[in-house]
């Protein structure tokens, strides 16, 4: 079984207007929002028109009922990483904002509420960035107040 | 301590705290009843008309980490008024491992070993939507007996995910002796499980290619003990649970949805079809042999806590109908592909061959090499849509590994089902989301 699915590729500036298009086309459900950093595999193949960045914001989604999919690919620069939400379209797209928000440091402009998910709120450091360290850094504790 | 090297350090993140409630605006009740329903402006401005001056008679309350219905470490803040909720903040992270970083870190012959260990209650789809993926980056076809087992495996499991479910639901809602029922009747197929894979859970028994190994003689008369066993054992929770008043007071009504807010919720599996929308991947796009076998996809009509109760009894029967036919039509054959590339040769030739001995040390040392590209594939695990985005370079680790965790979408709409609610159904809805921690978190 290979994988079919309609990839549109896109840069920050035409990401919103995208996905908006494609919702009204009636992508109705966001299946999943996720990014890849590039760091280290930065010749993958893309359209010749596209011009390569460091992380790619890649959107899924499906058109309800039925099973059409359409993935989204938006190059992210490294130096500004801010993409527009889509929150305001799906409300869905919340979660897993936050999620790539947290382990990449993309930053969602206008969501409502742009957190940490999964890590602690004052952890250092986005952990599925390419540069980040495996296996050597210490486990980071809040610091206690000490009895005296 | 060590400073992680990393670029673009941010740090200045806001606290996860709730905001005062009056400071709720416009734009988030939008959001948090689903930014696609366009409530009408009147709505919209009476909703946040209500939550001004109610800043003295609300209260927070903390719910978990540690909290027995919680099915793990599912946190969440409530805040009240009175008895009833207004407001639910899921807070998760606490199981969080670093999954998918750690795929980077696996070679593709290492994958599902990791995958497995997401979704605890149902191994199988873990495995498979993995598998899946790197199969299609590899274009390797499946020989019958391959898929076969596989669809024969993921609907035991499903099953046994569901009876889970049954356990955990009924224990939630004070049918503590239905607890002990549901764990009883899934313990009988983890009991297969092991017989077949050698392992109760995390099996790691689906690979690339195909499974790890045939069937063991005698598994057909131990499945179909289990399909005979399991009718009167469903009449039972039937009698216990679903003609129950008690039963069908706590749950009818409870945390409904409509399809409109579970669509924009990205919500998928038995919440969504709860809400009327027939939706399964195994109908809308067969995967394995999904198009060969006969089975119904059950929808409910209110979208309530009932309604996705039902539907997961109900799916047990379908799985069963399933199970039957694969045991008719099991075809005979390979239970892996011969693909040199793919397959280590099996155990006995390597006693007897450099040639095996070396091609196995080759694949378990150095793997395979996949070619680089993208690939997403989805299957329907038993809490929905599980899909697994897998990006090559061409070596031999994924370059990325992402896992979309059906629970970890599907809690979004928890504070929806929640808001307006009374705080002792707060337990029946976080349970009839049935969400597993080890993959909301990964």
């Amino acid at each position: 079984m290979t994988d079919a699915t309609t990839v549109h590729h896109t840069d920050v500036a035409g990401y919103h207007a995208l996905v908006s298009s494609l919702r009204d086309e009636g992508f109705n459900l966001c299946i999943d929002v996720t990014a890849v950093d590039y760091l280290t595999h930065p010749n993958r193949a893309v359209p010749d028109d596209v011009v390569r960045e460091r992380f790619e914001v890649v959107v899924q989604l499906l058109k309800l009922p039925g099973v059409e999919r359409v993935r989204i690919r938006c190059q992210v620069p490294a130096t500004d990483a801010v993409v527009p939400t889509i929150t305001d379209l799906y409300a869905g797209a919340d979660a897993p904002e936050r999620e790539v928000y947290d382990m990449f440091g993309i930053r969602f402009d206008g969501h409502p509420d742009l957190t940490r998910i999964l890590m602690p709120e004052d952890w250092e450091g986005h952990p599925l960035r390419k540069d980040y360290g495996i296996g050597r850094i210490p486990v980071q504790f809040k610091a206690a107040p000490r009895s005296r | 301590m060590t400073k992680p090297i990393f670029a673009g350090a941010d740090t200045g993140e806001p606290s996860q705290e709730l905001q005062d409630y009056d400071a709720t605006s416009a734009t988030e009740l939008l959001l948090e009843s689903g930014a696609v329903l366009r409530l009408s402006e009147t709505d919209a401005a009476r909703l946040s008309e209500e939550a001004a001056g109610t800043e003295d008679e609300t209260m927070l309350i903390n719910m978990g980490p540690q909290h027995p219905s919680t099915h793990g470490v599912l946190r969440l803040m409530l805040e009240l008024r009175g008895e009833t909720v207004l407001r639910t903040k899921p807070i998760i992270g606490y199981l969080h491992t670093g999954m998918e970083k750690q795929g980077e870190q696996l070679s593709y012959l290492q994958g599902q070993t990791n995958t497995t260990r997401m979704d605890y209650a149902a191994p199988f789809f873990n495995e498979l939507v993995f598998c899946m993926a790197a199969e299609s980056l590899l274009d390797v076809e499946l020989p019958q007996r391959a898929t076969w087992i596989r669809m024969l495996m993921c609907e035991l499991n499903r099953i046994s995910s569901h009876l889970l479910f049954m356990a955990t639901n009924g224990m939630d809602l004070g049918a503590v002796g239905m607890m002990i029922y549901g764990w009883r009747e899934r313990d009988e197929f983890l009991e297969l499980f092991q017989s077949i894979t050698g392992l109760r859970m995390n099996h790691n028994y689906i690979r690339i290619g195909g499974v790890a190994a045939d069937l063991p003689p005698g598994w057909r008369d131990h499945v179909l003990r289990l399909l005979d066993l399991l009718p009167s054992r469903l009449e039972e929770f039937d009698t216990l649970m679903t003609g129950q008043p008690i039963w069908r007071n706590r749950l009818q009504g409870v945390g409904v949805i409509t399809p409109e807010e579970a669509i924009a919720l990205s919500a998928t599996g038995p919440i969504l079809r709860s809400t009327g929308v027939a939706h399964d991947l195994r109908r809308a796009a067969p995967y394995l042999a999904y198009d060969e076998v006969e089975f119904d996809v059950v929808v409910g009509s209110y979208g309530d806590s009932f309604d996705r109760y039902a539907i997961r009894l109900a799916e047990i029967r379908e799985s069963m109908r399933i199970v039957h036919q694969i045991l008719d039509r099991m075809p005979q054959g390979d239970y892996r592909v011969q693909d040199k590339k793919v397959t280590p040769p099996p155990r006995a030739r390597i006693d007897e061959s450099m040639e095996a001995l070396i091609h196995h040390f080759k694949l378990f040392t150095e793997g395979m090499k996949v070619p680089a590209g993208e690939a997403y594939v989805a299957v329907e695990s038993p809490r929905g849509e599980l899909g697994c985005y897998l990006v090559s370079d061409g070596s031999a680790k994924p370059y990325r590994m992402r896992i979309r965790g059906p629970s970890f979408f599907n809690l979004q709409t928890l504070p929806h089902m929640m808001r307006d609610g009374l705080v002792a159904d707060a337990v029946a809805n976080i349970s009839s989301v049935d969400p597993i921690m080890g993959e909301v978190d990964r």
